[in-house]
Formats: C-alpha cells, sequence, structure tokens
C-alpha cells in the first residue's frame, strides 16, 4: 500500500471510530427530529387550546358570520350592555369578547370594533377575526352598491403564467421554486460540509502538532502527501457521516410522524407560504404533478456532474486552508485571527447566493460571484437549476481548480514549515516567510 | 566507501537567519557518531537535511554515496527530540501504521514488532491506548517504531530523555547492538557523559558553523595537555613539594582517595616522558595514585564553543 491510501485509511478510521463522531453521528438527527417533533407538537398544542369567545353584536350585521371550529366556540351574546357582556366573559373565564358597536353605516360599524380580553391575545386570532370581518363588511358594502357578491366570486380567474424561453425551454413559477429549492440545498449542503469538516480537519492537524507526533510521520512521508491524506480521509468519513444522517434522519422522520401523527408538512416557514401562495389556486393532484414536472424539467444530469466537481472542488480549496491554519497554530483558540479571510467569502458566497439568485440567476452580481473561485462553488450550484451555460461552467470551473491547485500549494508551503514550528503565535507576517523558506 | 553519510557544504537560511553555514561532516560506516553543539547551533536543522524534511540551499547529502532521494527515507531511522504519538490509538495499530509508512508490509511488521515487544517485555501494551501510557513507556515504542525497518543509519535525538536509568541502560545497550549488527548511528544529546560513554566519532556545531569534528580519540589527544594526576605519600609534605616544583610545573589537584594523600597535577614539557616523572616521583616518595588527565567531552565542548 502506499502512503497516501496508508495514511487516508488511517485517518478515516480513527474519525469513525471516534466516539464523540459516533456519538454525534447518531445522536443529531435523533436531537433533529426530536427538535422539530417537540416544536411541531408544541404549536399543534398551542392551537388546539379550545378556546372561548363572546360576541356582542349590537350592528346585527355579523350573525351569520362567526361559526364554530374545533377549537373556538363563538358565543353570541343578545342584549346585554357591553359592561355587563365583559363582566360575564370574565366570570366564566373565556377567551376574550369581540364588540361591535352600533353604527349609522358599515365604516362606522367598522371603527366601533374592539376586542377585550385578559391578556394579549395571540396574533392569529386577532387576523383571523379581521379577515372574516373584513370579508363580510366588504360584502355587505358590495350589496348596498347593488353589487351581485356571487357574480364576483364567479368572476376571479386564476393566473398562473406560463414561462417559456426562445429556445422552447418551459418554466413556471412552481419551476422556479424547485429550483431554487434544488440549489439552495446543493449550496448550503456544501457550506455546512466545509464549515464541519474542515474544522475537523484542522483540529487533526493541529492534534498531531500538539502530541508531536507530526516530525516522526513526515521522517516518512512528504508533507504534502499527510495533508492530502488527511483531507481525504476526513472527507470520506464526513461523506459517511452525511449518509448516515440522511438515512437516519428519514426513517425517523416517518416513524416519529407515524406515531405521533405530525405532519410535518404543516409546519410552516416563511419559505413555505411563498410556495403555497403560489399553488394556492391549484388543487392537490394538479399540484403534486406540476412539482414532478418541475423536478423533471430540471437539467438534472447537469446538476448532479456540477454538483460533484464543484462540491470537490470548492471543498478542497476550503479545507486546505483549514489544514493550513492548522498547522500554522499550536492550540485551537490562535485559530481565530486566521479563520476571517475563510468565513468571510464562504459566508458572503450563500448571502449573494440566497438573496440575488432568488431576484435574477443570471444577474450581473449572482454571475460575477459564480465565477469568483472562492465563492463559485456555492453560488455556481445554486445557479445551475436555471440552466446556466456550458461555457460559464466551464470557465467558473476550470478557474476554481486553478485557484485550487494554488491553494493547496500554498497550503502545502505553509504546512510544511508551520508543523513544525511550536510555541510562538505566528502572525500574517510570518506566515508570509515562510513562503520563501 | 567507508562513510555512510556525507553532507557536504550544506547551508540553510531562514528569512534572514543563517541556520547552517557550509557544513561539511562524514559519518564513518559503522560508528556512532555525537553530533554536538549548544542550543540553537542548528544540529536539529542538520538532521532534518538528512531526513529530507527541510531542502538545503545550497550543498548536498550523499547516502552510501548516492544523493539523497524519496526512497531513502526507508534507510533512515529517526528518533527526533519534539516526539511523541498519537494520544488516542492504540499501542498496536499505531506501531504497525507507523511501521507501514517506512515501507514495511503489514505481516512483516506484525513479526517484527512481536520480536522488539517481546524483547522489551512490553507485548501486553499492544491493545492500551498511548494515552494511558507512561512517558518512559511511549519513548520505548517510539523506539522500536524507529529501529523497526532495519535501517542503515539510525538517528537519535536525546534518545534518553524521558528514561529511567535501567529503561535508558537498556535503550543503550539496544544502541549498541544495532551497530554492531552493521547500522551507523548519528547521535545528537546534550549527556556528555553519554557522549564520552556511546561515541567514537564527533562533531561540533556552533552557531551554525562546524568547528570540530573527527575521531573521539583523535580530539582527546590534541587537547590533552600531558598533565597528570598524582597521589604522593611522604613524611615531610613541604619539602616534597619544593623538590617537584622546582622540576615540574604543578597545581594543587582534587579527586577521591582512600589515603590523605598530598595531591598534585603536573603539567610535564615537551620531551619529557610520563616514565621519567614516575621514576623520579617514587624516588621520592610513595605514589598512591597516578593517572594521566584526558579532557573530557564536556571539558572539549566548553572549551571549544568559549574559544570559538
Amino acid at each position: 500500500m502506499n502512503h497516501l491510501s496508508l495514511i487516508i485509511k488511517r485517518e478515516y478510521l480513527t474519525k469513525v471510530r471516534n466516539k464523540s463522531f459516533i456519538i454525534m453521528t447518531i445522536l443529531s438527527p435523533i436531537i433533529m427530529i426530536a427538535l422539530i417533533a417537540v416544536v411541531a407538537y408544541l404549536s399543534q398544542l398551542n392551537n388546539n387550546k379550545e378556546r372561548t369567545i363572546s360576541i356582542l353584536d349590537e350592528s346585527g350585521l355579523m350573525s351569520s358570520v362567526f361559526e364554530n371550529t374545533e377549537h373556538t366556540t363563538y358565543n353570541v351574546l343578545n342584549s346585554l350592555s357591553l359592561e355587563e357582556a365583559k363582566a360575564l366573559v370574565e366570570e366564566n373565564e373565556e377567551y376574550g369578547l369581540l364588540h361591535i358597536g352600533k353604527g349609522t353605516n358599515i365604516n362606522a360599524v367598522a371603527k366601533t370594533i374592539k376586542f377585550y380580553s385578559e391578556d394579549t391575545p395571540s396574533l392569529t386570532l386577532i387576523s383571523n377575526l379581521e379577515s372574516k370581518l373584513e370579508k363580510q363588511l366588504t360584502d355587505l358594502k358590495l350589496q348596498q352598491g347593488g353589487v351581485d357578491v356571487e357574480k364576483i366570486k364567479d368572476s376571479k380567474t386564476s393566473i398562473n403564467i406560463a414561462q417559456e424561453s426562445y429556445a422552447g425551454e418551459k418554466t413556471s413559477k412552481i419551476d422556479n421554486i424547485v429550483k431554487l429549492a434544488f440549489g439552495g440545498i446543493a449550496g448550503y449542503l456544501l457550506f455546512m460540509f466545509i464549515i464541519i469538516y474542515g474544522n475537523m480537519i484542522m483540529r487533526s492537524v493541529i492534534e498531531e502538532k500538539t502530541s508531536r507526533i507530526i516530525e516522526i510521520i513526515i521522517s516518512s512521508v512528504k508533507p504534502i502527501q499527510l495533508m492530502m491524506g488527511k483531507i481525504i480521509g476526513t472527507s470520506l468519513a464526513g461523506i459517511t457521516q452525511f449518509v448516515i444522517w440522511l438515512i437516519l434522519g428519514s426513517i425517523l422522520m416517518f416513524v416519529v410522524s407515524a406515531i405521533f401523527g405530525i405532519n410535518m408538512a404543516e409546519m410552516q416557514t416563511p419559505q413555505q407560504e411563498v410556495m403555497q401562495q403560489a399553488m394556492a389556486s391549484q388543487d392537490v393532484q394538479m399540484q403534486a404533478q406540476n412539482m414532478m414536472a418541475a423536478i423533471y424539467n430540471l437539467p438534472l444530469t447537469n446538476m448532479i456532474v456540477a454538483f460533484v466537481l464543484f462540491f470537490i472542488g470548492g471543498y478542497l480549496l476550503y479545507s486546505s486552508l483549514y489544514a493550513a491554519i492548522g498547522a500554522a497554530v499550536d492550540n485551537e483558540t490562535d485559530t481565530q485571527q486566521f479563520m476571517m479571510p475563510i468565513l468571510v467569502p464562504l459566508i458572503l458566497a450563500v448571502y449573494v447566493g440566497v438573496f440575488t439568485v432568488i431576484e435574477d440567476p443570471h444577474g450581473t452580481v449572482s454571475t460575477v460571484f459564480s465565477f469568483i473561485p472562492l465563492t463559485s462553488p456555492v453560488v455556481m450550484l445554486m445557479r445551475i437549476p436555471f440552466g446556466v451555460p456550458l461555457w460559464q461552467q466551464l470557465i467558473s470551473l476550470g478557474l476554481l481548480i486553478g485557484t485550487f491547485m494554488f491553494t493547496v500549494w500554498f497550503a502545502a508551503k505553509i504546512y510544511r514549515v508551520g508543523i513544525l514550528m511550536y510555541g510562538k503565535k505566528p502572525s500574517y507576517k510570518d506566515i508570509y516567510k515562510w513562503l520563501k523558506y | 566507501m567507508n562513510n555512510l553519510l556525507v553532507a557536504d557544504s550544506v547551508s540553510k537560511n531562514f528569512g534572514d537567519f543563517k541556520a547552517l553555514n557550509n557544513v561539511f561532516i562524514e559519518v564513518p560506516k559503522g560508528s556512532i557518531f555525537g553530533l554536538l553543539g549548544p542550543n540553537g547551533a542548528g544540529k536539529t536543522t542538520l538532521i532534518r537535511v538528512i531526513n529530507q524534511i527541510t531542502m538545503p540551499d545550497t550543498g548536498h547529502v550523499l547516502l552510501d554515496g548516492e544523493p539523497l532521494k524519496a526512497h531513502h527515507i526507508q534507510d533512515i531511522g529517526y528518533l527526533p527530540e519534539e516526539r511523541g504519538l498519537y494520544k488516542s490509538m492504540k499501542v498496536g495499530e499505531q506501531a504497525l501504521y507507523l511501521a507501514q509508512l517506512k515501507g514495511l508490509s503489514k505481516a512483516e511488521a506484525k513479526k517484527r514488532l512481536k520480536y522488539w515487544f517481546d524483547k522489551l517485555e512490553i507485548g501486553d501494551w499492544w491493545n492500551k491506548k498511548i494515552q494511558e501510557l507512561s512517558k518512559g513507556m511511549a519513548q520505548k515504542i517510539q523506539f522500536v517504531v524507529t529501529v523497526l525497518h532495519q535501517p542503515k543509519l539510525l538517528i537519535f535525538d536525546e534518545p534518553f530523555s524521558g528514561f529511567d536509568p535501567i529503561n535508558a541502560n537498556l535503550i543503550k545497550d539496544e544502541i549498541l547492538q544495532l551497530r554492531d549488527e552493521g547500522a551507523t548511528v548519528i547521535f545528537s544529546t546534550h549527556r556528555m557523559e553519554s557522549v564520552e560513554e556511546l561515541c567514537d566519532h564527533i562533531a561540533l556545531i556552533h552557531k551554525s558553523n562546524k568547528i570540530l569534528d573527527g575521531k573521539l580519540q583523535d580530539i582527546k589527544r590534541t587537547y590533552k595537555t600531558n598533565t597528570f594526576e598524582v597521589g604522593l605519600v611522604t613524611s615531610d609534605e613541604v619539602l616534597l613539594t619544593q623538590i617537584i616544583k622546582s622540576k615540574f610545573e604543578t597545581t594543587t589537584a582534587d579527586f577521591k582517595s582512600l589515603n590523605d594523600d598530598l595531591k598534585l597535577n603536573i603539567k610535564l614539557k615537551p620531551g619529557e616522558s610520563s616514565n621519567d616523572l614516575l621514576s623520579f616521583l617514587t624516588s621520592n616518595a610513595e605514589v598512591n595514585h597516578f593517572n594521566e588527565l584526558v579532557p573530557s567531552a564536556n571539558d572539549i565542548f566548553i572549551q571549544t564553543v568559549k574559544n570559538s
């Protein structure tokens, strides 16, 4: 066996046999899923609270508006004064009292509406009430104006603009959302991977320095072999961990939703809301079909190939920098000053990806950032689902590979000198000097 | 070819700092070669150059007549001064890994490790983690790993640090045995008594320059001052001292002896022989102690460094 594969094997085995690694691998998805389940459960619990709301409608306009739901009972009060109603509601420990006053016209009535309660009422409840009242009052106004409400409802038309490029490629809003999701996941995955396993590489280099084994090793192998072996071995351990997370996570997700009957899909995040708005006008089956069609329409081959290439390129680029930092310092606390130049472009890449690619995947900013090697892996991965010309991908990849080779050379130089330097916390100036050793 | 290793005018700069300046050393085959020098003199840099860890700016190193190449790594066993092992790795696994990095096959490495572990009586450590072992125990394993691939050239940098006297002796005997089996040893240390004990050749490096080298015996010969340490018994010490002082250059000596002797250091002039002195002394007093003062490696070290 040659040196490199020996080193890779050792790095991989020590990583995956490490107790904290094993615990993290098993525990992380459990904790994640448990957290999601708890949050879902709690928010359901919160919404599920039975509550009674009394309605004192002095205007007589709202008789048919409030229908009891599973969790909310509406108690319509009649012929009580406001003060009596308040006292009654308080005595019965009801959630609150909605008061609709008298008025000469609808606008005047609208201004009298008030909600009384012991504590501040929940935001969703208020907006729910507001929308009910608004709808009723608007309908009434339309009727007063002699408009047939039914006709208006009938006349509502739902539009989903079909998009087609000159070349005949069809897209739609759902397509775009699917693309965004895929690109976002790919970019974010790379970002997370770099942060987690880059750090792991750095720590492993520092460990070799602090345990003083480094000189024994490099009297047998070239520093660059050791560095590359470390990067590859750690990455393989990382991939193993990711795959286990993925499998364990899906199983747990399935089990948890089956047992607790929590529909995870009901959990709303702002992103999902955007998606739902886009789909609001379509029935479920249509939605599913459109989704499938959208996924099918993605440049899947291109995405997979690009994902692999940019992932490897971007990851190696950053991890060699992490290795160099690990070599330059004696302990983890000294790494802070060198982390900035790594983290800034990485975070920038994610922000640029998230904000500008959504806005315009082929705009100037996102295009430029998908060429700059330190940001290109993340940004390009986010752009590719929207269809990036091959020449752009190739140039970006070429630049990435070039930079990657330069970084590895640079990191190897620092590594070679740094691993034998003990005691002194190096400055940027020192490191610049090392390049000339 | 009598020299296993020749470093020919090796220079190395780190920025503005000159770590090695045109250093030339020859290490004869089968010798134990002491590489001496004060802290920061450049010994470790020279050793790293030999190990191809550091590339020299100028000059070259020949091993067995060939310029150093990557494959020579297998011919060298290096025990660095800053040494350690992976703390959370098991002893056996770690030793196997390091041996395989030196080019041994797994089966061969296992066989030899078993031999050495039995020899040093550390066989039951195989499944222990390094962090469970004491420093001295870990040092033993490092020693085994250094010599396991039977290299032609062994380089030990402070090999005895961290060992108790019993184990230090054990390791010393192993080093001597390896030399007898044909290995050449470069030995870097500050402990002059082990230089005295082990080395047949030395080189002294000071402030990046080699200032002295050669056979330890020859060096001692050039540094000796023809001074003899004597212990005499006489009835009248004052008179005897006067008689001796009239013929020789003397100083008072200080050495341990059972008797209450007159202790003197007597320096001979060129042309005078030790026999002349001895017969002169025996005719004047009873001689209890007669010993030529040979400079110790320690004296030579201090004197050379101070004078340079």
